[in-house]
Formats: C-alpha cells, structure tokens, sequence
C-alpha cells in the first residue's frame, strides 16, 4: 500500500494537472465547497420561502423541495448531462454540469435546514419585530435569520460532507475527481484493487470524519452557550 | 421526430427494459432492506450496551462507513472485495449473480448503519426509568429490552426509519456504477440504444417519484396514527 500511494500520491491529489484538467482529491474538495458557497444564497432565499406566510410562495417551493428530495441525485445528474447542452446550446463539461446540479441539490437541502432554523425559535421574536415597526423583510434579515443560522451551522458542516459524498456521482459521467483516478489507478496496476479501494475509503474517511467531529464539536459548543433569545441576564 | 413519443414507454423491447430495472430496483430495495433492518437495530444495541468493547465496535462501524460515500463502498465491494475471498466461493460468486450481490451487500451496510443511529435516537428517547422499572419487575435484561424497551423504541424511531428507506430505495440508482441492472442502467441503456432521453428519464423519474412519495406518505400516515406517547 506503500508503494502504492508512494507512485501514484500526485496523481491521486490531483489528476492530469498541469497537463490536463485539475482533478483528484482537489476537484472533490473544490467541487464540493464551490457547490455549498453557490447554494447557500439559494438555500437561504427557498427556506424563506418555505416557511413564507404566503401560501402562494410556500406551496409552489414545498413541490420542489419535494420533488427533488424525491428522486436520485444520480438521475438530477443524468438530466443535467443531457439537457443543459440541449437547452443552451453549449457543450457543457462534466465539471460544471456536477457543479450545477450540486448547487440545485444543496439549496433544496439547505432550504430544509434554514426552514427549520426558522422554525426552532420562539414565535414571539418575529412578533417582537414586527411590533417594533421592522417590515417582514427587515425583521427576517435583522432578528429571524441571523439567530437561525447560528442554530443550524452545525447541520452546514454536516451538509457539507454530505456533499463531498454526493461528488463522488461525477465518476459516472466520467469527471476525474478522486474515485475516477481510483479506477484509473486500480486499472494501471491492475492486481491490487483491495489496496487502491482501501485507500479511497481511508481518504474520505479522513475528510469526512474530520468534518463531522467538527460538527459535533459546534453542536456541543452552541448547547453550552444558549441563544442569545433565552439568555437575556436579569440585571438587577 | 417528435418531442415526446410515449408509445417507446407503453410496449415493446426498451418498454421491457425499463420495466426490468424498475422491478430490479425494487428488488434490491427488498433485499437490502431485509437486511439493513436487523444490522440496524444490533448496532443501536451494540452501541447503547454496557460493554465498553462492544460500544466502540458499533461506533467504528457507523463511522467508518457512514464517512465513506456509497459510490466508494459499491466499487470496494465489487472490484476490490472477490479478490479476498477463497478460490472455490469467488467462483460461485461469479457464476451467480455478482452485480446483484455485492451491491445488496454494499447497500444493505451503508443502510444499516444510518438505520442504527435512528434506533439508537429512538432508544435513548425513552426513558431510562422504563428500563430500571421492567428490571424490578423481575424481567431479565434482554427480556426487559424485548418486551419494554425496544417496543417503544421502535415506534419512535419509525418515520425516521421510513424516511431512511427513501434513501435506500434512492440509493439503489448508484448501484448501476457496478453494472447492477437497475433503474438507472436501464434508463441509460435506453437513452444510448434509441437517443430517446426524455423518454427514458421520465420513465426513471417518475418510477423513482412514485415509490419515494408512497414511502413518505406512509411515514406521514404512521406518524398521525400512531403519535409518540409522551
């Protein structure tokens, strides 16, 4: 296994680079946080939406969210290959079709994690803001939203190692991020499958465990230190 | 040629295609639950035991393979994962059906372990003097955890666990990187003999909509049913 990682350890971190595409471990990385940045506008602007006190705006973004909740990302994939070329006329590249159908996927599952950010606080801050004479807007912006997101930044870590297992369903387009140069590599040397396997599992346990204990480390931290809504001193 | 033919869906060759991978979805949907299911409720006791060993054990298995994406665990399973076993069983295993099996295994672990944290969830959801009281009443410790924890565990744990069967049932598309002739390979099967994607995906799409949404409904219907006893 050594040896292994000791002849191909470049090609692994990095694909072709610099005489091709960047790929490997760096694309997966890339990938993986270009998607979650891209989506979070989008993520926060459908969770809005999803807990909007219009039924017009909330129904139409539930379907969504259902729909795309309900079906493979495999196949979201498979449409986005097929139709993105179709519809704008540009031969779109593996990269950013993964890329795109990444952030669709992320936002609707941050939509759900930002809806119930929302959700978890108490109904009389959105009252206390709107009596205080804050439009609806400026009371999501001022008091709602910046107390949700405190409450849910451990589930966006956790969102985001979601995500770096999600790009692994590049291989199946043929994007070289890390477990297509596994492959690659289990073809150039052909007997040892177990070890190139292992050290694909062993790479993205490393990431992925790492971000999780991080998760749980900030889930841990936020218990400790209540929201500043319940922790309002008495001063006498 | 037009933009939606559906007479491709309702008969003939790629008709037959599709409804084939459907049915095989379906199937390793069945198997790997089957399997997943009691995986899922060893390791939740496994991991909720008194045994320190025993404790540490089920949290290796549930990182280890929860922190590891299930594209990773199918070409394990399938590439890497024959070349470990006896001359004699990696023979049969090829002889059978090898797509099949490794993806159910690959499958029914990946499965197993989210399972298990929702049973574990369930599990410490109830509370720890239901056990102490089942114990003086003169219950063993697995009868106590037979015929009062578990129960009540369970129940908690049943819409998360549908909502992990929706996983599952959407986790099957990933199996078509081994070559498992599911929904998805068949979908792409079509797409490549005919050129007729829209056709082919919608079929997909609206297989997989269909199964995820009952699965939902009936998480949604349990849930009103049968509300947690607080």
């Amino acid at each position: 296994m050594i040896e292994l990682i000791h002849d191909y350890w470049l090609y692994f971190l990095v694909g072709q680079y610099p005489n091709g595409p960047l790929g490997g471990l760096t694309l997966t990385i890339l990938l993986s946080s270009a998607a979650l940045v891209l989506a979070m506008p989008l993520g926060l602007l459908l969770g809005v939406a999803r807990v909007s006190p219009w039924r017009a705006v909330r129904w139409p973004t539930a379907v969504l969210v259902q729909i795309v909740r309900a079906v493979p990302l495999l196949l979201v994939v498979f449409w986005a290959y097929f139709f993105l070329p179709a519809v704008t006329g540009v031969k779109t590249g593996q990269a950013t079709t993964m890329l795109m159908t990444l952030v669709l996927f992320d936002a609707v599952y941050l939509a759900e994690i930002v809806a119930a950010g929302i959700r978890s606080l108490p109904k009389g801050q959105l009252e206390g803001a709107r009596s205080l004479g804050l439009s609806y807007g400026q009371a999501l912006r001022l008091v709602i939203l910046p107390q949700a997101l405190r409450h849910v930044l451990p589930s966006l870590v956790s969102q985001l190692v979601a995500t770096i297992k999600a790009t692994s369903l590049g291989y199946i387009i043929g994007l070289s991020e890390v477990s297509f140069i596994a492959t690659q590599v289990n073809t150039l040397v052909f007997t040892r499958a177990v070890e190139v396997y292992i050290v694909l599992a062993l790479t993205y346990f490393m990431l992925c465990f790492g971000l999780s204990r991080l998760a749980f480390l900030l889930e841990r931290r936020m218990n400790r230190r209540p929201v500043s809504a319940f922790a309002t001193k008495v001063t006498p | 040629m037009t933009f939606f033919d559906a007479s491709l869906l309702r008969s003939g060759e790629y008709h037959d295609w599709l409804v084939q991978g459907f049915t095989t979805s379906l199937q390793l949907l069945a198997a790997s639950f089957v399997i997943a299911l009691p995986l899922g409720v060893a390791i939740a006791l496994m991991r909720t035991s008194h045994g320190r060993a025993l404790r540490g054990l089920g949290a290796t298995l549930v990182e280890g393979i929860r922190n590891v994406p299930l594209l990773a665990h199918l070409l394990f399973w399938y590439f890497a994962f024959p070349e470990l076993l006896p001359e004699p069983v990696k023979l049969a295993l090829y002889d059978s059906n090898p797509e099949f099996i490794c993806a159910v295994i690959a499958l029914s672990l990946y499965a197993g372990v989210h399972m298990a944290e929702d049973i574990r969830s369930g599990i410490r959801a109830v509370p720890g003097a239901q056990m102490e009281a089942a114990r003086s009443l003169g219950l063993g410790r697995l009868a106590s955890l037979r015929l009062v924890l578990l129960p009540q565990a369970i129940r908690i744990a049943v819409p998360p666990l549908l909502s992990q069967t929706v996983n599952l049932w959407k986790d099957t598309s990933v199996a078509t990187v081994i070559g498992a002739a599911e929904m998805m390979y068949q979908a792409a099967r079509v797409e490549t003999a005919t050129f007729r994607s829209v056709e082919a995906f919608t079929f997909a799409t609206l297989a997989y909509l269909t199964v995820s949404l009952a699965i939902s409904l009936a998480a949604q219907l349990y849930a009103r049913r049968f509300p947690v006893r607080t």
